[in-house]
């Protein structure tokens, strides 16, 4: 475990998070990002899961997952349960998107959000001059067979933040396996954001 | 299994005996009852520090064998395939008990028990019982064997139940608990079900107002419609296509009431079956129990605003006795006062029966989970 290699995304969500936290990761695939969040942090943890294998390798790492899709998932949680709800790459995969960020900024103190970008140059590129649907290293999908429900680029979910009063308190700009400064709309493969709603 | 299991070989059931008068026990519908014998066994060995016993809580017609083979006998315990060395419930590891529960009749005081004042059996002398009732009594017996906290309380269906049950009486005695395919309260399609079996049972004229005890009849034919009903209702629509189909048990139809198909035949059988090993008052009085069964609208945490207990709650996707809303409902409780839960929907086409029958699955999870909650403080 020590010297297994951390996802850049987990690495940074990990700095975000306070020590001692209470976490709640909305589509916590196998558990991994909360056991680290866990071990690095001794945050208290949380998942929820819609694929029943996943549930299985979460009880083997020890964390408390629940079976369900992420919607219904987080209904029974009083306000402010958690300091984070994390919806690491799952956000454009649900269906009533507004309604699931907004229940996660209800049950959260605070939400991450990370997902791809539509925005990266080499979608444009695909699209432009190849006239075919993006498909990039966070994109991998045929459009045939993604789960995304929503396409989103970076300058999108800022705008959608100040329609919808949430306030962007952290920015990260992930390539491969580093950040991205220059032009990041352009060159980053996926957003990770720490936001707040603003009515709190 | 990747890693080796073994059986745990031959078990002999052990008995424990409270509640002599005057200290009998007060129910919950206000009556007394004592003395009061518990039948139990129990499976591996409790550590020194006596932290690693695990209550299992067996199904409405279940008993206290769960795992191993009593003497003479070629079927094992009802949970043979979860309890034993490198199982589940791994007896190398943990202290094992199962308890049998009052009001039945395998062992423990029942209604078919002698009544102390009248010298003959209670019949329906015997007092209604509620699930609380049968976890106090199982109380007694954990008191008894000198465990302050249970690692875990465990079990399927009613066994579910209690262990919910055991929850709300006694919090800080479970580390952890488990129930599995169960709910917070009897529905009234449950109690449906339920009312249906007991109007069978009183319906025989052999049932005598529940004086059969001696008379050389009983209500054989009500247990047995009570007991095919339940049948249907632990199995799934498409297990029961599995199992029968419309398979016939001969070539042709009979065109008169035989058993023509093979779904007939095997109702009667466990009808049939059935009542040779079940007390057809117990069938009324346990099935009470259940409907009496509500621990919704907080009842769960009368105590306080929390407990500390871990929970690992299951259900299984066919099942539409105790289908996974009522699952899920445990967990919203749960959530709402924050606690630890882990909750698993688990697919089968096995129905309700598939908390016996999905071994793999089940030990995945609760191996696992155990193990967690063992390392915690």
């Amino acid at each position: 475990m020590v010297n297994k290699r951390i996802r850049i995304d987990h690495k940074i969500i990990c700095r975000m998070v306070k020590p001692g936290s209470k976490v709640l990761d909305l589509g916590c695939g196998d558990g991994e990002l909360l056991r680290l969040l866990a071990d690095e942090k001794q945050a208290l943890v949380q998942g929820i899961e819609l694929d029943e294998k996943e549930i299985y390798q979460c009880v083997e790492k020890g964390v408390s997952v629940f079976h369900g899709d992420i919607e219904a998932g987080l209904i029974g949680y009083p306000d402010r349960s958690f300091d984070y709800v994390i919806m690491n790459q799952s956000m454009q995969e649900t269906k009533n998107l507004t309604f699931v960020v907004d229940e996660a900024l209800r049950v959260g103190e605070k939400a991450i959000i990370g997902f791809p970008n539509f925005a990266h140059y080499r979608a444009r590129l695909r699209l432009f001059f190849e006239g075919k649907t993006p498909m990039t290293p966070s994109l991998p999908n045929r459009w045939y067979s993604t789960p995304n429900l929503h396409f989103l680029t970076l300058t999108d979910f800022d705008d959608f933040c100040r329609e919808r009063n949430i306030r962007i308190l952290e920015r990260h700009f992930l390539a491969a396996d580093k950040k991205v400064t220059l032009f990041p709309n352009l060159f980053a493969l996926n957003g990770l954001f720490m936001v707040e709603s603003k009515k709190s | 299994m990747k890693s080796e299991t073994g059986n745990i070989g031959i078990v002999r059931p052990q008995f424990y005996t409270f509640g002599e008068p005057p200290h009998e026990l007060q129910l919950e519908s206000g009556q007394k009852l004592g003395p009061i014998t518990l039948a139990y066994e129990t499976y591996g060995e409790l550590n020194s520090q006596k932290n690693n016993a695990i209550l299992i809580l067996h199904a409405f017609s279940g008993d206290a064998h769960a795992a191993g083979y009593h003497e003479g006998e070629s079927k094992p315990g009802w949970w043979d395939n979860m309890i034993g060395p490198g199982k589940a419930f791994d007896t190398n590891q943990y202290f094992i008990i199962c308890s049998n529960i009052i009001g039945g009749c395998k062992g423990s005081t029942g209604p078919s028990s002698e009544n102390p004042k009248t010298g003959r059996p209670y019949a329906l002398d015997f007092p209604m019982i509620t699930v609380g009732d049968i976890i106090q009594t199982q109380r007694y017996l954990i008191d008894h064997l000198g465990i302050e906290r249970l690692l875990c309380v465990v079990g399927g269906s009613m066994g579910g139940m209690q262990a919910l049950q055991w929850v709300a009486s006694y919090p800080e005695r479970v580390k952890c608990c488990i129930p599995i395919a169960c709910t917070l309260k009897h529905s009234p399609q449950q109690i449906a079900f339920d009312e249906v079996g007991r109007q069978a049972v009183m319906a025989d004229p052999d049932w005598q107002e529940g004086r059969y005890y001696g008379t050389g009849r009983q209500p054989e034919r009500g247990l047995a419609v009570a007991r095919m009903i339940g049948h249907i209702t632990y199995m799934s629509d498409q297990s029961m296509e599995a199992k029968f189909s419309r398979r016939l048990k001969e070539k042709n139809y009979s065109f008169n009431f035989q058993t023509d198909f093979e779904v007939e035949g095997y109702l009667r059988y466990r009808g049939d079956n059935f009542v040779k090993r079940f007390d057809a008052n117990s069938y009324l009085y346990v099935t009470k129990a259940m409907d009496y069964f509500d621990l919704s609208d907080g009842k769960l945490f009368p105590h306080g605003k929390t407990v500390p207990t871990r929970f690992l709650v299951i259900s299984f996707a066919s099942d539409w006795l105790y289908p996974s809303y009522q699952s899920t409902d445990i967990v919203k409780q749960l959530r709402v006062r924050h606690v630890d839960v882990t909750y698993c929907e688990i697919k089968s086409t096995y129905g309700h029966d598939a908390f016996l029958l999905e071994v793999e699955e089940e030990t995945q999870l609760i191996k696992h989970f155990l193990k967690v909650t063992s390392k915690r403080p």
